[in-house]
């Protein structure tokens, strides 16, 4: 058994459930009891959908347990099927069904329905949400692909005489995905501009024939590896179509999607390119008010994908200092390790929330990028947050375009990760003339209003985790009366850093008490 | 409608061969959901359901929005080594218990919450509770009950916690004679009542559940049950067994059921009419002045309540009665007839009654009858009104404070709210 407070994932019938969604003409029966259908508000609350989910729950209750929810499965299958006529068949179960080995999906297999039935077989009890939205989305591309698969063709072969531009599928774009809407828009607009055309976009808005014309592509765009990669490995080997492996998250990551690009059609990728003229992202984070940007603490953590982007888009784009770099996406922890041991960082690979909470606290950054779930932890520290990755919560679907790729997207980060921080001048005078009564350690920067930060009414006792973790640790070495005040004039957003570095400097050095000469001393000494 | 109400037996004619009855796909919350306001309610205990990752995913989808960053809930999830027997799950739990008391020191009472998954694999909560209570014992009280979805719908979630509660309150002395209100309210409706209650005389009151779970109620022979929810029905019956006596009342929605329900402790109490009188004329009035308004923006409209909370039916009933509507259908996850006996006696007998759900046959119907306003939960709410049928959804009314006479209009408001704002906007969407 393991403690959970909040998920960040849900069960994989819940990825399951996003691939249908996503989609036309297919329906998902899912044997499960009263109750699961909570799942369906995700998709008509968060994103505000005007359908509901195609989903048919079986509801079993207890009493049926010890007769026939076998029957009942057929029986929804049966119904789901007449009422709907859907031209392709999902049926699984969720995690109570999985305990009652009905086997939905070879019951369904065999009741002879004159469309593709896909069985979908996702171990609840140690998968998670995107594995399971990976694992429907394979199973539903191979389905729909077999008599295909069968004659082996190659990618693009079968309409290699009528096309005069390269073609693409982008593949991953999914129902709960993180700002797939407008992603998909920017994305198409960019390959639109160096001569490639868009052949399927799925799961996000495709119909079972949809699927059956991906081998016509070239190649494909795999967009949101978690729900994608395991579908783009086997179109690669199966229909010989080669997939793009960089997320275009950035100004840089953009720059080498489109170089990838290139690569694969074989052509030079130039001229619209160059990316001043297409993203004002560089010549903001080059203007000289982005000069307080130098340096900021970033903590990020999300979905591996996301989190992996910010990151080199924090050091890379913003000039950021990463601080603390993780994900709860095991599947993917190989790159988000490696890439955290680039910057000198132990990656965080876990999907505890509390002990998410306690690296934040521990790392004392000046702004976090996280999920909904670290929105609450910055909340709660009173620390500047933006959301980069799911889950998200309705405010992050917003109803401007706001795309995360492509330059666009680009243009959205900058303001994004810049809006809840304290301008550069506001900072500035903050730390001049410290006990003004309306710019003190609480204030929130002046442009966002309201109340102070750090204050959290809902939520009045301190919880024993942040206790501990809240306050800089234990001190190592005692510090002198006069200089802890000096320390308090210290602008509380570098307070830590500076108590950190002092006590470093007086461990270093054997020193007991730290005094005032200390703490200059110490400030020379990390000057250099 | 200043007198008090007497509650009369007319012909309802919602018999039981009138009542539809259907059974399919559920478009509703299993009992985990009463957590969301109960960890609230109860302000030293914690709940923690033993179930699947499912299970976490749905408490905190219901909660709709995290604003907590540590709740007083959580839950064990079972893991493959648990159900492959590779683990000891009784072994498993005792460890998450010890782990999160260490972490809560402030806890004073733990709900071990059974689900689907615990109960299929017979996990015995009722065991492990008292062999925690045991290794606890003096610190924290361990209790467990059931919020699975193949036992529970929705709000029997509160049902079973209260229920669960009920062995442990203290006896009462047979001398004494005491008012024993059941159902979770909120904080600012309790002091309404306590107030109303103590100016008729009525001194010994008190609620179920309590602000805090170490400040149960005692129970006995002299103890008067008012169920201020209709989905109390398994606590109410576990009470009688320890004495206590029910008080058969309409619920206290709008003036006329809080008259009712006031009414039914007056009469129990021995509480003079002219006291009575005194004590209600002057909120009941008020009440009735600020439903004015709102009887002109909901008279002659036409309203279907899809299976939810278990409140349609007395909610049902203030809306036609008190606000004028017409209720087309009044669907209800589970009819308890015991519990809604004076209610169903004031329900007009013209809707179409109907227990448990086939969710697609019942929007079939409800596309046939296009009321002007349905009640559903979230996830039906925006598809619906993508169809051009206003809702409300039917959570708000577990969450705002909607009992008594000082909230019938903002009872009120919450299903006007849906007409006054389609007034309001002018454009219609383009999609």
């Amino acid at each position: 058994m393991q403690l959970t407070l909040w998920t960040y994932e849900g069960p994989p019938h819940v990825g399951a459930m996003r691939i249908a969604t996503s989609m036309e003409g297919v329906h998902y029966v899912l044997h499960a009891p009263q109750g699961d259908t909570y799942a369906d508000l995700l998709f008509t609350m968060i994103e505000r959908r005007k359908k509901r989910p195609p989903v048919t729950y079986t509801t079993f209750q207890a009493r049926d347990l010890g007769s026939d929810t076998a029957g009942l499965l057929m029986k929804s299958v049966r119904d789901a099927y007449e009422r709907f006529k859907p031209r392709t068949m999902l049926v699984g179960e969720s995690c109570t069904a999985e305990l009652i080995q009905d086997q939905p999906g070879s019951l369904a297999m065999g009741m002879g329905l004159p469309i593709p039935v896909v069985p979908l077989e996702l171990p609840s009890y140690s998968k998670k949400e995107n594995w399971g939205a990976s694992e429907t989305f394979y199973y539903l591309v191979r389905t729909l692909l077999k008599k295909q698969a069968d004659n082996r063709p190659t990618a693009g072969e079968s309409a290699e005489s009528a096309k005069a531009r390269p073609l693409a599928n982008m593949l991953g774009p999914s129902a709960m995905g993180f700002r797939t809407r407008d992603n998909v828009e920017e994305i198409r607009r960019l390959l639109h501009a160096i001569g490639v055309e868009v052949n399927v976009v799925a799961p996000d808005g495709a119909s079972p024939e949809d699927i059956a014309r991906i081998p016509q592509a070239d190649f494909n765009i795999c967009l949101y590896p978690e729900v994608a990669k395991t579908t783009c490995s086997w179109l690669e080997r199966t229909f010989k179509q080669p997939f793009t492996s960089i997320v275009p998250i950035g100004v840089g990551a953009t720059r080498d999607f489109l170089a990838e690009v290139g690569e694969i059609i074989g052509e030079q990728i130039n001229a619209v390119m160059v990316e001043e003229d297409c993203s004002r992202l560089p010549w903001y984070s080059r203007s000289v008010d982005s000069n307080y940007l130098t340096g900021k603490r970033v903590f990020i953590f999300g979905d591996a994908t996301h989190a992996l982007a910010a990151s080199r888009i924090a050091s890379e784009e913003f000039g950021f200092s990463v601080v603390g770099l993780g994900t709860y996406s095991r599947e993917f922890a190989r790159q988000v390790r490696a890439q955290a041991q680039q910057l000198s960082l132990d990656a965080l690979i876990t999907d505890d929330y509390l002990e998410v909470e306690k690296a934040i606290a521990e790392a004392e950054p000046e702004l976090v990028l996280g999920t909904q779930m670290e929105r609450h932890i910055a909340k709660r520290l009173g620390l500047p947050c933006a959301v980069i990755s799911a889950p998200f919560h309705v405010q992050d679907v917003p109803a401007q375009y706001s795309p995360m790729m492509g330059y666009e997207g680009a243009n959205v980060i900058f303001d994004t990760w810049v809006h809840p921080l304290m301008m550069g001048l506001e900072e500035h005078l903050l730390g001049m003339f410290r006990d003004d009564f309306e710019f003190h350690d609480d204030a929130v920067p002046s442009h966002l209003g309201g109340s102070s930060a750090g204050s959290e009414p809902e939520q009045p006792t301190a919880s024993p985790a942040l206790a501990v973790a809240g306050e800089a640790g234990s001190d190592p070495v005692a510090w002198a009366k006069e200089a802890e005040q000096e320390l308090r004039k210290i602008p509380f957003f570098v307070r830590g850093k500076a108590r950190r570095n002092t006590e470093q400097y007086a461990q270093d050095f054997g020193l007991d008490t730290i005094t005032l000469e200390t703490l200059y001393d110490a400030k020379a000494h990390f000057n250099r | 409608m200043n007198k008090p109400v007497q509650v009369q037996s007319v012909d309802s004619g919602c018999s039981d061969d009138l009542i539809l009855r259907e059974r399919g796909q559920r478009e509703v919350f299993c009992g985990l959901t009463g957590i969301v306001w109960l960890h609230r309610k109860l302000q030293d205990a914690f709940f923690l359901v033993v179930g699947s990752r499912t299970c976490a995913h749905l408490v905190q989808s219901a909660a709709g929005v995290m604003i907590f960053a540590e709740p007083r809930f959580a839950t064990a999830v079972l893991q493959d080594r648990d159900l492959a027997g590779m683990a000891d799950c009784n072994e498993e739990l005792d460890r998450i218990v010890n782990e999160l008391l260490a972490r809560r020191p402030d806890i004073s009472t733990l709900f071990l919450v059974g689900s689907c998954p615990s109960e299929v694999i017979k996990l015995d909560l009722a065991n492990a509770a008292q062999r925690l209570s045991v290794a606890h014992h003096g610190r924290v009280r361990i209790l467990n009950y059931s919020g699975s979805g193949i036992e529970t719908t929705f709000t029997q979630g509160e049902d079973n916690c209260l229920k669960a509660l009920v062995p442990e309150l203290p006896e009462q002395s047979a001398t004494v004679k005491s008012l024993l209100v059941v159902g979770t309210l909120a904080d600012v409706v309790e002091d309404q009542f306590m107030r109303l209650f103590s100016e008729m005389g009525i001194e010994s009151v008190h609620f179920l559940p309590p602000r805090r779970a170490t400040e149960l109620p005692a129970v006995g022979d002299g103890t008067r049950l008012l169920l201020a929810q209709p989905f109390l029905g398994e606590t109410a019956r576990s009470l009688l067994a320890r004495g206590a006596t029910l008080l058969e009342a309409p619920y206290p929605f709008g003036v006329e059921g809080t008259l009712g329900w006031l009414q039914a402790a007056a009469t129990a109490f021995e509480v003079s009419a002219q006291r009575f009188e005194t004590v209600t004329a002057m909120p009941a009035a008020r009440a009735e002045r600020a439903l004015v308004h709102y009887r002109e923006l909901l008279g002659g409209k036409r309203i279907s309540f899809l299976p939810d909370s278990q409140l349609e039916i007395p909610l049902a009933r203030f809306l036609q009665r008190e606000c004028g509507m017409h209720a087309v259908e009044v669907g209800t996850p589970y009819l308890d007839r015991r519990m809604l006996v004076a209610e169903l006696d004031l329900l007009g007998g013209h809707e179409r009654l109907s227990e448990g759900q086939d969710v697609e046959n019942q929007l079939d119907r409800l596309r046939n009858d296009r009321p002007d306003l349905t009640v559903c939960g979230l996830g039906l709410a925006n598809p619906l009104e993508a169809e051009g049928l206003a809702t409300k959804w039917s959570i708000e009314l577990v969450f705002t404070p909607v009992h008594g006479f000082e909230q019938a209009a903002d009872l009120a408001e919450l299903f006007a709210r849906p007409f006054t704002r389609r007034e309001r906007l002018r454009f219609r969407s383009c999609s």
